[in-house]
């Protein structure tokens, strides 16, 4: 629907040439290269457009009139008490009323199409696919100051390289280990917050193999800047290759460090530490439970598991007159169990539809 | 048995390496202020200036007085903000891969909350404050405001919370966080140093006045309206002052409570926003945004009530659409309250959530437009003289309606996924602060300045001011929504694709074209009062005004009306002018005023020296200056002789030199 109206809106924007000099720029927002960024992209061009119908009549309007009705102008009509007409008020409220009413529509459709939360029903605007289709998984943790990508599938994890096959959908599970970032690579889908103790998700595919820009779109401290990554989309055959010299520990390339060997708590306690421009990292293996552990936030042993103290809280909730102490999970400390009210406490703020 | 420390006792955090000795941008900023500091101190004594400031200005509860002080530290402040933009804008224009700039990311990231926190608290609110300080009671036929010790008292408080920002420039270092400030970065873990305290307890101690200032307008508008004023006839920018007020006094309690839970997780180790034991920083950010989501409406709102008097009065014509004005106002005030998501949809909340909270964004449009419409319908048929006021109304209707549009494209989530904060969100904010509000500011003061002073500013300097203004002003931001689509995120202080820099040096250079506005705008100040015998107005009425301000005269007397107007139309002047008014020219009565008072100015500045205590952990001194602003409100509750009467002779006298004057120009 957003594509039809897109060209649609094409025609109408020939007299917009602002609009029209943006594309010849290297705008990634506007050109990308993932089907949900280019739906995007459509919705920005869309929008624009509905808007335009009403504020270039209003700009010519306002430059008419200072032209027209200057003090010099003595042979313009002059009314200086006229202040009221019920037909233009309608017309004042209502245009933009029918605007917005159309651009409310659009909003509501697109914002649960292109819900990040919703697995994709496309790969591009030609090919459909089932909403049942088992997306590729990749957990992403935003550390001080750089990216971890767990692929658990495959049993790897990279820090600032992540990789992609194209047209195979991705869910992106996403979290952060001290502070707010925003996970965005333009040219593949728009962004979603990696905040720590939550998960969020985003649903996305890459249709054009390439290497594209990754980066931190949420200002988080000193390292912020270096934030970034390279999002490499590639064939399934390429990806395959490389998921399999990652294994390996044999991944060509002269800027990449030497293999890394696993990832586990350990390792994970030393990487999490903050720096900057971290080089690119690959792990021929990772603990299962890591990314688990990192957003429940009890990687260091001994930590209680926010989804198990939750749990106990929400037990001992449903059950005011039972014993508050009851079923403390192993490894947790009793004592700090109670002073999170599990209400306060989501740990996914959002469950797909 | 914990060891006694005399130093930390004293002093707390505080050491002499907290004074930024390392820094030559710094050390030179330093050594300017102090030396025009040193300067202006000097000047005073010289000129025995001292007794006058304190009894004329800074113990003055006169709303005229404190309107125009709050004028002059929003320009002051203004030219501290914007140095930061100039830094940020050079910095950005040559960081290019391997030159890393002149700003390491230590000083960059204060750079950028300073600028945010600076040109908020302490340059838009104290203008628009200072201007519905100066023009509502004299709008609305009143003496001065319901409380005019609290008025006085409000602007210290955000005079010495812009003094306590401005303290932590030499004296330790500003917040890294972004403006707001957002949890988990501003907390303790992750910004343990001055940083943040100096944000939360400027915040705090400005955030009083603001709200009691708030307080007192409301109080004034809803009271103290000459009789006939009918709500429906109230002056249009009364009408969105009172609404500014009714957003302030709902909202600014909402920012003190967040930052007090965010002060109390950082001292007293509670966990509201922390990471672990339970707290949830996403409730940080909901609540800084049901506060920040009116704050900018405060803001816009007395800038559109400004353009509505200045397109009325140079278009020599009535408002069109004065109810639908009004109901305008009115809408968006309340839809303000409804829109905070929206400033963030990334953070993962529902398809429907997102969808509402978009589509009332869209809704605000609505009554926004109907304001745009009802501006061109009132140039519509009539005479319109392009003065400096008039002339920044039309820069802002077109450029505002750019930044309405870029804003409505916001508010769309899925497209808001690509465009959050992006340049082209900072572009767009821009768009509609400095297009909407700060040009409505500069409307404001071209049009009221020969009110308060009694001569016109100068035109030549001020279209100068204009047009490097508005020129800069695109030249600066419409770039950045190019960078936007481009992919280019906000806080950045290097990059790498050298594609960009082309834009980014556009950018500076509309920033320098903005630098000249000031400069010409500070040279139009200048050259006004040099010439202010060739610019004086006598009449009181410079422009044709249409409300009660332009019917005493300019500058007003301390009264502002030896008699109470009656209102018998909206445009009350227009109305008494048109009718053949005669000013009356005998039977005066004595007139009962309020009397000067420096508590105000005592407890504020007390207030800075226990927020400034509370930063360093002197707890000594937070206790004790605590300890002595309690004492010196109760004494100030012991002070009767607060009020006095300008005898009958007095007010006699002053309006007959008035009359002598009108007859000598008739």
């Amino acid at each position: 629907m957003t594509s039809l109206l897109a060209r649609r809106g094409l025609r109408l924007l020939i007299p917009f040439l602002p609009v029209l000099l943006l594309s010849a720029c290297n705008t990634v927002v506007m050109k990308p290269s993932g089907d949900i960024a280019a739906q995007q992209a459509n919705l920005i061009v869309v929008s624009t457009v509905l808007m335009l119908l009403i504020i270039v009549p209003v700009i010519a309007l306002i430059i008419l009139f200072a032209w027209r009705y200057r003090k010099n102008n003595t042979a313009a009509t002059y009314t200086p008490d006229w202040d009221h007409s019920t037909r233009l008020e309608l017309v004042i409220w209502g245009a933009p009323l029918l605007i917005v009413i159309a651009l409310g529509l659009i909003t509501w459709i697109s914002t649960h199409v292109l819900d990040p939360y919703r697995p994709l029903q496309r790969l591009d605007a030609a090919r459909p696919i089932s909403m049942d289709t088992k997306p590729m998984i990749v957990e992403v943790v935003a550390l001080d100051w750089k990216w971890l990508f767990i692929y658990p599938e495959q049993g790897i994890a990279t820090v600032n390289e992540l990789v992609a096959p194209i047209d195979v959908p991705i869910r992106f599970k996403i979290t952060a280990s001290t502070v707010m970032n925003s996970f965005f690579i333009p040219a593949l889908a728009g962004q979603i917050y990696a905040m720590p103790g939550m998960q969020t998700t985003l649903n996305a595919v890459i249709n054009k193999p390439g290497i594209y820009e990754g980066f931190s779109a949420n200002y988080s401290g000193a390292g912020f800047t270096d934030m970034r990554f390279k999002f490499h989309g590639k064939d399934q055959a390429g990806f395959d290759a490389w998921v399999k010299s990652v294994k390996a520990g044999t991944v060509a390339g002269a800027s990449a460090s030497p293999a890394a060997g696993a990832l586990d708590r350990g390792v994970y306690l030393e990487l999490e530490k903050p720096s900057e421009r971290e080089a690119v990292r690959r792990y021929s293996s990772v603990a299962g439970d890591l990314y688990n552990a990192i957003l429940n936030r009890c990687v260091v042993p001994g930590t209680p598991c926010m989804n198990e103290t939750m749990a106990a809280d929400a037990h001992a909730n449903h059950h005011p007159g039972a014993d508050t102490k009851a079923t403390v999970p192993a490894g947790s400390a009793p004592d700090e169990i109670r002073t999170t009210p599990s209400t306060s406490v989501r740990k996914s703020p959002h469950a797909p539809i | 048995m914990p060891q006694f420390d005399l130093t930390k006792l004293l002093f707390g955090r505080l050491s002499w390496e907290s004074i930024p000795f390392h820094d030559p941008i710094l050390l030179g900023t330093f050594a300017m202020v102090a030396l025009g500091g040193a300067g202006m101190i000097g000047a005073l004594t010289y000129f025995g200036q001292w007794g006058g400031l304190w009894r004329n200005w800074i113990t003055s509860i006169d709303h005229k007085k404190i309107g125009i002080m709050y004028m002059i530290l929003g320009l002051v402040m203004l030219m501290r903000g914007f140095a930061d933009a100039l830094m940020m804008r050079a910095q950005q224009a040559m960081a290019f891969g391997d030159n890393a700039g002149f700003l390491p990311p230590h000083h960059y990231d204060q750079i950028f909350t300073a600028h945010g926190v600076i040109m908020i608290f302490f340059v838009a609110m104290p203008l628009v404050t200072g201007l519905m300080n100066y023009v509502v009671p004299l709008q609305i036929g009143a003496r001065d405001v319901a409380f005019p010790f609290l008025n006085n008292f409000s602007f210290w408080m955000t005079a010495f919370g812009g003094g306590l920002t401005m303290v932590s420039l030499f004296i330790g270092e500003f917040a890294r966080t972004g403006w707001l400030a957002y949890p988990p970065l501003s907390g303790i873990l992750a910004s343990p140093d001055v940083g943040v305290d100096y944000y939360i307890w400027s915040l705090q101690i400005a955030g009083v006045g603001t709200l009691l200032s708030g307080v007192n307008l409301l109080a004034t508008i809803v009271k103290m309206r000459a009789p006939g004023m009918s709500l429906m006839k109230m002056p249009i920018f009364t009408w969105t002052a009172l609404c500014t007020n009714v957003l302030i006094v709902a909202a600014f309690p909402v920012l003190t409570a967040v930052l007090g839970m965010l002060s109390m997780d950082r001292m007293l180790g509670t966990h509201f926003f922390t990471n672990d034991m339970g707290g949830n920083a996403m409730m940080y950010v909901n609540l800084i945004w049901i506060w920040g989501h009116p704050e900018v409406y405060i803001l816009i709102l007395p800038a559109f009530g400004i353009f509505s008097e200045v397109v009325a009065t140079f278009c020599s014509k009535r408002l069109f659409g004065y109810t639908s004005m009004v109901y305008a106002t009115v809408v968006i005030t309340i839809l303000s309250y409804l829109v905070w998501l929206h400033h963030f949809f990334t953070m993962g909340s529902g398809a429907s959530v997102n969808s509402f909270f978009g589509i009332t964004t869209m809704i605000i449009s609505i009554p926004t437009g109907a304001k745009i419409f009802n501006w061109l319908f009132t140039m519509y048929r009539g005479r319109i003289r392009f003065e400096l006021p008039m002339m920044w109304t039309i820069a802002f209707m077109i450029t505002f309606v750019i930044g309405g549009m870029t804003g409505v494209l916001l508010a769309v989530p899925a497209a808001d996924f690509v465009l959050h904060n992006s340049l082209f969100l900072i572009a767009h904010f821009h768009n509609v602060i400095i297009g909407g509000v700060l040009f409505g500011l500069f409307a404001g003061i071209n049009f009221w300045f020969p009110k308060a002073f009694g001569y016109k500013l100068d035109d030549f300097w001020g279209k100068c001011s204009f047009w490097f203004w508005v020129v800069g002003f695109y030249l600066a931001f419409m770039p950045l929504y190019v960078l936007g689509l481009m992919g280019v995120t906000r806080r950045v202080s290097r990059f790498e694709d050298p594609s960009l820099q082309i834009w980014f040096i556009v950018a500076a250079f509309g920033a320098f074209l903005v630098l000249l506005g000031i400069a010409s705008m500070l040279m139009q100040f200048y050259v006004s009062y040099r010439n202010r015998d060739a610019l004086r107005d006598v009449t009181g009425d410079p422009w044709g005004g249409r409300t009660l301000e332009w019917s005493t005269s300019s500058p007003p007397p301390d009264y502002n009306f030896a008699f109470t107007p009656r209102v018998y139309d909206n445009d009350s002047w227009a109305d008494m002018k048109a009718s053949g008014y005669q000013r009356p020219r005998s039977g005066f009565m004595a007139i009962h005023m309020p009397k000067n008072t420096g508590a105000g100015f005592v407890i504020a500045a007390l207030s800075a020296l226990v927020g400034f205590a509370l930063v360093w952990q002197i707890w000594l001194i937070a206790g004790l200056g605590m300890i002595a602003m309690i004492a010196a409100v109760i004494v100030h509750t012991f002070n009767y002789k607060r009020d006095y009467y300008i005898s009958a002779d007095e007010v006699t006298r002053t309006e007959d030199s008035r009359t002598r004057l009108l007859d000598a120009h008739a």
